[in-house]
């Protein structure tokens, strides 16, 4: 990595952190008393002796598996918690949007709680007077700022929340995964924001999953592993590191999500395979990749149809596809078993994408099992390698003619 | 000092937290502010229908205001108990109900604490202002005393903030200090005299009691309370001086325990 610069903006030096696992949660008086001290506990240490620098105008990435310390360590800058050995030392404010609006009380106005919010992370007031046009600009709810909190609705929530804490301007922010937060447009607005703050020569300090972001967005980032520092860095090398070593695989499928249908039939497992036929959260655009989804039946059910369909992390839905309108109907099933949707070449491009799947009858009326975000895997640059959005198209760019008089026809109009 | 230095880095959240709970005590209720004085009216009403009128407790009269009535003399001791006993029950919970602000924000802990405290002074404060009107027309003096009264008010608030930031912490590792202190309360509201003249206790009593039931810091603030309100006199030197220690001596305590255990408060909670 490059030399410590004279003055980081945030310099972690030899940071523990030691978490009590309770054998069991029970904070009552009495059970302390009885048993002569409090709950019998376990120690473990989300974080041992880690130290690096982050020099003043970077974007930092901090990356590992769930459980890493990633985000204990962000809360360590972020003062939340504080570190058991070492320390963290920062230059200038920090403002953290660990959980956007939590400040918020439901009852109190828009306006009421973004004087409340920015004195909580730290504006005074006259500062908030200044920015209050922006804030309430940049959440777009002009027409509901004096209404109680709420009533918004969520997305209105946290835009509000955002748009509170990104104008507090600070020094160093502390980012954990909120850029999944809204719809499209808001999100464009929040990079576009992040970028402005690039720019000022202001440090950003961000803890994801979504590895192609945070290859594109950072600077330099820091790998953690069972509360130690593997690899600090330059961002791509770290990050290619890290996929290389295979960590990228969520451990998740993407808790909260939803489940419904008659029952007679079941999902039991929903999974992406690479082209090997393992399973697998980390994907490159083009992979050869196949979707399996696994079920089983209390009773034989007749002419069943498979459903896949995936969004995005905006909640846009990307892809759909059953059984039945691929002609492959299966006169029936019984028991358990699986069936395979193969995708011969993976055509989004980087990004976190969810799976849905369903199980229907052939009528597609009736709902066996609907399983939405079963499954959430990432995308990483492969080839094709375009630009941007969510499809990959695989275009290409030639055939430049600088002869005016042909500029009207279109090829297939030659002769 | 670095406990008023806190404070004063603090204080424009203290302000918005403080205005948060006063504003959302009352949101969205047709009376709004006046439930706060409503709680105290039907006490009070309660209290002297139970104690003046049925068991007929005779309170000595205001000496020197020669003022003789049941209801005033109850509330001039009633309405600093009630300040109390809803700073530390407030104050004591502060952590507990903004757990998810301390997991994800930081500032300066204490000032939820503080802020909860300081939202009772709002409604005591109003309290007060109205007792001081209807003891005018009641014929006391009350005016000349109300400088004082600000000053036991402050020691009031003090000795309440030490046992609430004591207190907000050892519920967090403890969630049945809460339970406990419900109980506790109640034991304490009758262990002082506020239904009751402090004299009934003293001529039936023996002296060993009588030197444990006046230990009681509550006993002496309601004392001076009356004093200054209700009788319009100076309080006793004694008395003075035992309110000023107990509530520096609380402060100091409750500051130090809060300061002790506030590092692990995100990851108890």
């Amino acid at each position: 990595m490059s030399a410590p610069s004279a003055d980081p903006a945030i310099a972690v030096d030899r940071v523990s952190k030691r978490f009590r696992l309770y054998h069991e949660r029970n904070q009552s008086l009495k059970a302390a008393l009885l048993r002569g001290r409090r709950a019998a506990y376990e120690e473990f240490w989300a974080l041992k002796d880690v130290s690096f620098e982050i020099p003043e105008g970077t974007t930092f990435g901090l990356i590992g598996e769930n459980g890493s310390g990633k985000s204990t360590l962000l809360k360590c800058i972020a003062r939340i918690l504080r570190p058991d050995a070492g320390e963290v030392r920062s230059a200038g404010s920090l403002a953290a949007l660990l959980e956007l609006g939590s400040g918020f009380h439901p009852e109190l106005s828009g306006r009421e709680n973004v004087y409340l919010n920015g004195s909580i992370l730290g504006m005074s007031k006259r500062a908030i007077d200044a920015r209050f046009d922006a804030i309430v600009d940049f959440a777009g709810i002009e027409a509901f700022i004096d209404q109680p909190v709420k009533n918004y609705s969520s997305g209105m929530y946290v835009r509000l929340g955002f748009s509170v804490a990104i104008n507090v301007d600070p020094d160093v922010l502390l980012v954990d995964e909120v850029l999944a937060v809204g719809d499209a447009a808001f999100q464009e607005k929040c990079l576009e924001k992040f970028a402005e703050f690039r720019r000022a020569g202001k440090t950003v300090v961000v803890v994801s999953h979504a590895m192609g972001s945070l290859r594109s967005f950072c600077d330099a980032a820091a790998w953690l592993e069972h509360g130690r520092l593997v690899k600090v860095g330059p961002a791509t090398s770290v990050v290619d590191d890290y996929i290389d070593e295979g960590h990228a695989e969520r451990q998740e499928t993407a808790g909260g999500g939803s489940r419904w249908g008659s029952g007679e039939a079941r999902l039991t497992r929903v999974e992406l395979l690479d082209a090997a036929g393992r399973p697998t959260t980390r994907v490159r655009t083009g992979d050869k990749v196949t979707v399996r989804m696994a079920y089983e039946t209390d009773e034989p059910i007749a002419k069943p149809v498979f459903g896949l369909a995936l969004e995005n992390l905006d909640g846009v839905y990307v892809w759909a596809h059953h059984s039945r309108d691929g002609n492959f109907v299966p006169d029936s099933i019984s028991g358990s078993g699986s069936v395979d949707l193969a995708i011969p070449r993976l055509m989004l491009q980087p990004g976190t994408f969810d799976l849905l799947a369903s199980l229907v009858d052939y009528t597609t009326t009736h709902t066996y099992d609907f399983l939405r975000h079963c499954y959430r895997f990432d995308v990483e640059a492969g080839q094709p390698r375009e630009s941007g959005g969510i499809v990959a198209l695989d275009g290409e760019w030639g055939n430049l003619r600088d002869r005016p008089d042909d500029l009207d026809l279109l090829p297939a109009e030659r002769t | 000092m670095s406990l008023l230095s806190d404070v004063r880095g603090s204080r424009e959240l203290l302000v918005n937290l403080t205005l948060r709970e006063v504003g959302g005590k009352y949101k969205r209720t047709a009376l709004g502010q006046g439930w706060s004085l409503l709680n105290p009216l039907v006490q009070m009403a309660i209290f002297t229908v139970v104690f003046g009128v049925l068991i007929k407790i005779r309170p000595d009269p205001g000496d020197p205001s020669g003022l003789e009535v049941f209801a005033l003399w109850l509330v001039a001791g009633l309405l600093p108990w009630a300040f109390f006993a809803n700073a530390v029950t407030g104050g004591m919970g502060a952590l507990l109900a903004n757990a998810n602000l301390i997991n994800k924000v930081y500032f300066p802990r204490e000032t939820l604490v503080l802020s909860t405290v300081f939202s009772w002074n709002v409604t005591f404060a109003i309290e007060l202002a109205v007792l001081t009107v209807v003891l005018l027309l009641f014929g006391g003096a009350p005016l000349l005393f109300l400088p004082l009264v600000v000053v036991a008010g402050l020691l009031l608030t003090a000795f309440a903030l030490g046992i609430a930031l004591a207190l907000s912490v050892a519920n967090v590792y403890f969630r049945d200090t809460q339970h406990f202190m419900a109980l506790f309360m109640q034991v304490w509201f009758y262990a002082t005299p506020i239904v009751y003249p402090y004299s009934y206790v003293r001529d039936k009593a023996s002296p060993a009691v009588e030197t444990l039931y006046r230990l009681n810091p509550m006993e002496r603030f309601v004392t001076v309370f009356r004093n200054l309100l209700y009788d319009n006199r100076l309080p006793s030197l004694s008395d003075a001086v035992y309110v000023t220690a107990a509530a520096g001596l609380a402060l100091v305590a409750g500051w130090w325990v809060f300061r002790r255990y506030e590092g692990r408060l995100a990851e108890e909670l």
